[in-house]
């Protein structure tokens, strides 16, 4: 079997679900805490202290605008943190995939529950984001509800590409790289925090190929009650990354576990 | 066919190195086969191709029926690991590791529940159901390494050094624990270093070095077919002297190891004579054992 030949799945990868569920569980007070304060303080800090100083953005407040960026930053982060750093610790730290390999379960369940998991992360993520959203009076549409699977689907995208940097990494300062050469520029040229059209063209066309400009191009008429442009070539842009980004993933992961 | 494992020349190559070099065993049902060598004898990545987790290089491997590593998830179905290093979910208590893993077997959480007692008790652990695994001692982990290994109810088991790290009286309640599986018709496969392990618990053997099975057998046929039956070590300053001048007139075969001298006979009674001559040497008579085999076989030198 080539580390390439396609992947093979199953069912079996929903007991590692329910195991990392079991784990999330016994820390879900203070795991839903940081779901919601962080979003909660980057709006209200950013939001109502830079908003206060800019104009309406497309007939939108600052603080309006930044919601819909919030969303897909923050499931954009939690799926790229469970899927580097709680990922790295079930592989390597916690050996917690040898023992399940010893079992009928195959890699190819394994890195799918991966995915699997850390989506979840994302779609508990939106739903507590959407929720204070909503608190704040930010969005009255009941289109805001598509930012729920939307979420979902950030959260399989970011997941699949963090598992490649999973399965390269020789140990967690690998992530710095990630984060700092990926995951904070993409933040920037996403149209979270400010309009893309603000970027130099040169930056725009990159902008166009980043998974996170076509989650925000999804989530910011949602939220503001519209229906988005682009539907499915935005979709159609977060899933091929998604797909890509299981498939390197796997067989790097492949490669890896055959030493 | 009563065999449940069977490898026929199996081929592992690393970086081009013949980490496991044309192996061949089979094992058969209700049997303890050991496998033994010292570190880097290629015994755990055997057991990885054994178990299907890595694909051989050449060869042909059966697991209970099933072709390896084609089929190998149909065949752990029925498997068991207790493997080298402690890989139990540090974040849920004993009950909860044996739960959870029982679900990657597919069962349901009912049936995982029903054997919840019979494995704790197996394991000494019924007591300590509810404690979280980063309190258990060493010796607890390993016999819930074991009773997770059993939650399937598997027909073959595979033990990677289980005593390695354990006090005696740990190790020997491993010891019971493993016996009373073979009893129970259960198969196993493990890898040691301990020679009193192998003798005690293992039923054939194989010593494996760079790769290769050097020797495979009882315990007893190994010792019969490797070694003089009897060995007398002689300790002292002056042993290493005394040996080069006179050893090699009342012994089959003698290494000297540091103020050590082993001495390899089939009858020691003359050597023991020469040895009250030398009031300043002190010795020990005692029937040859597996670790001669292994020392004679894999020779003394270190590996690492």
């Amino acid at each position: 079997m080539s580390i390439f030949s396609f992947p093979k799945l199953s069912l079996r990868f929903f007991p590692i679900w329910q195991r990392n569920y079991l784990v999330w569980q016994k820390m879900a007070g203070p795991s839903i805490l940081g779901h919601l304060a962080d979003p909660v303080i980057y709006m209200l800090g950013l939001g109502y202290g830079l908003g206060g100083m800019l104009p309406e953005i497309g007939g939108m407040s600052y603080i309006a605008f930044l919601s819909a960026g919030t969303v897909c930053y923050s499931t954009m982060n939690s799926a790229s943190f469970e899927a580097l750093y709680s990922g790295f610790a079930r592989m390597q730290e916690q050996r917690t995939w040898e023992a399940i390999l010893n079992t009928p379960v195959t890699l190819d369940d394994v890195v799918l529950s991966e995915v699997a998991w850390s989506a979840s992360k994302s779609l508990l993520s939106g739903i507590a984001v959407l929720m204070v959203i909503w608190m704040l009076g930010l969005s009255h549409s009941l289109l805001s509800l598509w930012v729920i699977p939307l979420s979902l689907l950030v959260g399989l995208c970011f997941a699949a590409l963090g598992l490649i940097v999973t399965a390269l990494a020789p140990g967690y300062e690998f992530f710095m790289y990630y984060f700092t050469l990926v995951i904070t520029p993409m933040t920037l040229l996403c149209g979270v925090f400010f309009p893309i059209e603000q970027l130099p063209p040169m930056l725009q066309n990159a902008s166009a190929f980043l998974p996170l400009t076509h989650a925000v191009n999804l989530a910011r008429p949602l939220l503001n009650g519209a229906v988005p442009k682009h539907i499915a070539a935005d979709i159609a842009v977060l899933l091929a990354y998604a797909l890509a980004g299981f498939y390197v993933s796997l067989a790097i992961f492949r490669k890896r576990l055959a030493q | 066919m009563s065999s449940v494992i069977k490898a026929e020349g199996i081929v592992k190559l690393y970086a081009g190195q013949r980490v496991v070099d044309g192996i061949s065993l089979e094992v058969s049902r209700g049997e303890c086969f050991g496998l033994l060598g010292p570190n880097g004898a290629g015994k755990t990545t055997t057991l990885r191709m054994l178990l299907g987790l890595i694909a051989p290089d050449g060869g042909k491997i059966s697991m209970l029926g099933h072709p390896v590593p084609d089929e190998a998830r149909e065949a752990r179905i029925r498997v068991g690991v207790v493997p080298q290093i402690d890989n139990l979910d540090p974040d849920f208590t004993v009950s909860e590791n044996l739960i959870v893993y029982g679900r990657y077997f597919g069962m349901k959480d009912a049936e995982i529940r029903a054997r919840l007692p019979e494995l704790l008790e197996f394991a000494n652990l019924a007591h300590k159901k509810d404690v979280k695994v980063p309190t258990l001692s060493g010796g607890m982990k390993r016999r819930l390494t074991l009773a997770r290994a059993l939650v399937n109810d598997p027909d073959l088991i595979f033990l990677d050094e289980p005593t390695t790290g354990l006090d005696p009286q740990a190790r020997h309640l491993i010891w019971q624990r493993l016996r009373e599986l073979t009893a129970r018709g259960k198969t196993l496969l493990l890898t040691t270093h301990f020679m009193d392990e192998a003798e005690r618990l293992c039923h054939r053997l194989a010593v494996m070095d760079n790769g290769k099975i050097i020797s495979q057998g009882s315990p007893r046929e190994l010792i019969a077919n490797n070694i003089e039956p009897q060995v007398v070590e002689v300790f002292g300053e002056t042993a290493p002297a005394w040996a080069s001048a006179h050893a090699a007139g009342h012994s089959e075969r003698f290494e000297i190891s540091g103020e050590s001298v082993f001495c390899y006979v089939n009858d020691a009674s003359d050597l023991l004579h020469e040895l009250q001559q030398h009031p300043e040497l002190s010795y020990v008579h005692r029937p040859a054992n597996l670790e001669d085999v292994f020392l004679k076989l894999t020779g003394r030198e270190m590996r690492e």
